[in-house]
């Protein structure tokens, strides 16, 4: 039974990788720790549990990864996805940290597999969790309760009451009951506010009705809200969010990996009035489907419609949803609710600007249209042969940027630049340090890994003072 | 394979799976799922029979239960194996007995017992099997030596052909074809799994046998029952080839090579099918199929106690007790090679098939390479 009325060492704040990361390291430097994670046990995990892997630096290949992967090339990739909205001090310190953590990881039970299908570009750089998020998770909560470490599940943190600069204590509810919590140091893990439609609002207006949700519905952003509220410096754009195209059937919430729809380079892509809007062969799907999340949330009704023929079915990976077919493609147009004369004209006008030439799949080809705008620079190739393929799209939110801002020891710092007494954060609420536009794969987890440790290192010292 | 109830949620669960493909890392079903993108009953069949209830997709799942998607693949493919093994029975009209296979299977063992203990009482001189037996020959003057070659042969034999059957039932379903059969390669590999268990592995840290928690035990206990029950036959056949062509006639001595074989595999036995009890007991029920839990018991009880009473008339065999144990022991026996066509044993036959099936997929001849292209994407 956990008893609320003790005062802990360390208290912390959610129940993701980096919560756990931070609980487990300060257990393990002596400290009494208790966690509170928002959701129920079943869907404990954040985020974390829909991940598949942390990007890693390493020298020389190790049991999972390829070849090698230096701080510097590392470094570039990250500059390039953000566009140089990060800060170079905290990322190399993050990517550096990433070679140590995966002993740490594997000490925590986590295991990990040579990447399989659908990934192998990233087999050099990413390490993957055998199972994938959830069961690392399992893990790291599997040795924390080895540990000794109290943890409550369905108990969500409002206040983290701040008297300069300091945490006095946590206003909660745990199970329904208002409950107080003291404890010497705060870890802040709980994550973004993508989950929370309302904020989003505030940056998208009533479009974000709109959007879907990938992950877990637990990331509300009450503890970013209520400690921006009380004076903490904040990093990254207060309304932007990483968002991707996924099929327009996934649920509103949780929907998570299987939603992606991989088919628009081999598409043409219409909105609610039959239009074509954007180049769909600009690039490979990796590098365009974050794009594609914001185009689609700019038409109307934020949705939109791929549409292909049946040679390209077996070019992408299996959607979770069925195909919509027809064999003309007013019938196709019909079944998506869409009007069939003007889905019809748009792509009578796309194939008869295609031209002749090599389609190749597997790289950018060249194949592109002539005299239509958009035009479509790779993959053009004509939408000719029945059946007649339809997937709707939606915007998917994967995770907001805003976040707390905090020095290289994850301690949080106040606006007026100086640092708060007892309070450190890891995980996504202070992300935006140093991801603050793009995405790149596996480098959540590389942060919430490495500022986890850090941040339970850090608090068990202060506790321990 | 039909279409089912169990069959279509199968099919609903690979399609998420075939969209998701974290687990792919944990056993032979992820990979052999990967292949395909349309899912026919005979492939879930087949996926089915691949998969062996491990338990680690569950609760590495995302999707698993409360998630709207609700999968729980080792629940949904339990159920679909128990609905291959009526598919594939042989002869048809004893498909039936795999409905309430817990009952049928008890009702036999208790039958079986029933039977050989009330016509040895009658048929038997009751000086004779009360009474201890010595020397040469001593078990065939409490049950006749022709009586115990026909009932066991018999019912041997055709349990042989009614597993063999049901092979050739699912290798035909399944798309296989005779000539397959003969590919040394594959061969090789399927027995290597079958003979390690390897897919109980969980891709290397071990399954989770109760919960959470990895662990090894499982595979152990099925490998102590499975390994018991072949030095058991080798056992059965040794003392056969000494009967008849070495002339030398049972009870053999402590140290021959029949009792010594019998006895390590019958401890094998005990303890393996101990262990698989205890953890069904044990175990959390969240990934378990629980109405098809009583065929799994029924079989494992009727092993134990297979080989507790051989173990059993080893110790006692010089006693009084004797005669009535050898009637009890060969009454379970009997029902035992009388069930095994329509028992949960059946799952080694397909199982086997499906680790085949398996195999040739992975090693495809040049002609036969599989043409599905997934193209690069990510977590």
């Amino acid at each position: 039974m956990v008893d609320l009325s003790r005062l802990y060492d360390v208290l912390v704040v959610g129940g993701g990788n980096a919560a756990l990361c931070a609980a487990v390291t300060a257990r393990q430097a002596g400290c009494s720790v208790l966690v509170l994670e928002h959701a129920p046990k079943p869907l404990r995990g954040g985020n974390s549990r829909h991940t598949r892997n942390m990007r890693t630096m390493h020298k020389a290949p190790t049991s999972v990864l390829t070849e090698a992967y230096l701080e510097d090339e590392y470094w570039d990739d990250l500059l390039r996805v953000t566009g140089g909205q990060t800060d170079e001090r905290l990322a190399r310190l993050t990517i550096r940290a990433t070679a140590d953590a995966l002993p740490f990881m594997e000490a925590c039970g986590v295991r990990f597999q040579p990447s399989l299908t659908g990934t192998l570009n990233l087999s050099r750089t990413n390490a993957f969790f055998l199972g994938g998020g959830k069961a690392l998770v399992n893990a790291y909560y599997a040795t924390a309760e080895r540990l000794g470490i109290d943890i409550l599940y369905d108990t969500e943190v409002t206040d983290l009451v701040l008297d300069d600069g300091f945490v006095r204590e946590a206003v909660v509810t745990s199970k329904g009951f208002p409950e107080r919590v003291r404890a010497k140091v705060v870890v802040a893990s709980s994550g973004g506010f993508q989950a929370n439609l309302e904020w989003l609002k505030q940056g998208w207006g009533p479009a974000a009705e709109n959007f879907l949700i990938r992950g877990t519905p637990y990331a509300k952003g009450r503890v970013l809200r209520n400690l921006l509220d009380q004076g903490v410096a904040s990093v990254g754009d207060p309304t932007q969010c990483h968002a991707v195209a996924i099929d327009g059937r996934a649920p509103k919430f949780d929907g998570g990996i299987v939603t992606r729809l991989d088919c628009v380079p081999f598409s043409i892509v219409v909105n609610r009035n039959g239009e074509r809007f954007y180049d769909e062969g600009e690039d490979v799907w990796p590098k365009r489907y974050a794009i594609w999340g914001r185009l689609v949330a700019q038409q109307p009704d934020q949705v939109g419609y791929a549409i292909i023929d049946s040679r390209a079915e077996r070019l992408f990976m299996p959607s979770v949803f069925p195909a919509i077919k027809s064999d003309t493609i007013e019938g196709l147009a019909e079944k998506l609710g869409l009007p069939p004369a003007k889905v019809a004209a748009t792509v009578r006008a796309f194939n008869a600007a295609c031209r002749p030439g090599p389609f190749d799949s597997s790289r950018l080809d060249g194949l592109r249209t002539e005299g239509i705008t958009p035009p479509k620079t790779n993959w053009a190739r004509d939408i000719s042969v029945p059946p007649y393929i339809g997937y709707p799209l939606r915007p998917g939110i994967t995770f907001t940027y805003l976040g707390v801002k905090v020095d290289e020891n994850a301690r949080v710092l106040m606006e007026d630049g100086r640092p708060t007494a007892n309070l450190f954060a890891s995980g996504e609420i202070m992300a935006g340090s140093i991801l603050g536009k793009g995405y790149l794969a596996g480098f959540g987890m590389a942060i919430g890994t490495v500022f986890g440790r850090i941040a339970g290192r850090e608090a068990a010292k202060h506790a321990r003072n | 394979m039909r279409e089912t109830e169990s069959v279509q949620e199968a099919r609903r669960a690979m399609d998420i799976c075939n969209a998701c493909r974290y687990c792919e890392g944990f056993c032979a079903v992820f990979p052999a799922m990967e292949l395909r993108r349309e899912f026919a009953a005979a492939d879930l069949s087949y996926l089915a029979n691949l998969c062996h209830n491990c338990r680690g997709c569950y609760y590495a799942c995302q999707y698993a239960p409360p998630h709207e998607f609700g999968i729980n693949l080792p629940a949904t493919f339990a159920r679909v194996r128990a609905e291959t093994y009526e598919e594939y029975a042989w002869p048809k009209p004893l498909a039936g007995l795999f409905r309430r296979n817990g009952t049928i299977v008890s009702l036999a063992a208790a039958l079986g017992m029933a039977l050989a203990l009330i016509l040895t009482a009658a048929i038997q001189d009751p000086a004779v099997l009360y009474s201890p037996q010595h020397g040469p020959g001593a078990f065939y003057r409490i049950i006749p030596w022709w009586l115990m070659v026909t009932l066991a042969g018999g019912s041997f034999l055709f349990a042989v052909l009614a597993l063999a059957m049901g092979f050739r039932n699912f290798w035909r379903d399944t798309g296989g074809r005779p000539d397959e059969l003969t590919r040394g390669r594959p061969l090789a590999l399927a027995l290597h799994d079958i003979l390690t268990l390897r897919n109980l592995g969980g891709g290397g840290g071990g399954c989770n046998d109760t919960g959470e928690h990895f662990s090894t035990l499982r595979r152990r206990f099925h490998h102590a029952m499975f390994y018991g029950f072949l030095l058991c036959f080798a056992a059965t056949v040794t003392a056969t080839f000494y009967d008849h062509f070495l002339g030398r006639v049972a009870p053999y001595p402590f140290l021959s090579l029949p009792v010594l074989l019998g006895t390590v595999g019958g401890i094998g036995m005990v303890a393996g099918c101990g262990g698989l009890i205890w953890l069904k007991v044990v175990q959390d029920q969240a990934p378990v199929a629980r109405r098809l839990l009583g065929a799994d018991y029924a079989l494992l009880v009727l092993l134990l106690l297979t080989a507790a009473t051989g173990l059993l008339l080893l110790a006692l065999r010089g006693t009084g007790a004797m005669g009535v144990l050898l009637a009890l022991h060969l009454g379970i026996v009997l029902s035992l090679f009388l069930v095994v066509p329509y028992s949960k044993m059946v799952h080694g036959v397909y199982r086997s098939a499906a680790l085949l099936r398996h195999a040739l997929e992975r090693n495809p001849k040049p002609a036969d390479h599989p043409t599905d292209r997934s193209a690069g994407s990510t977590a």
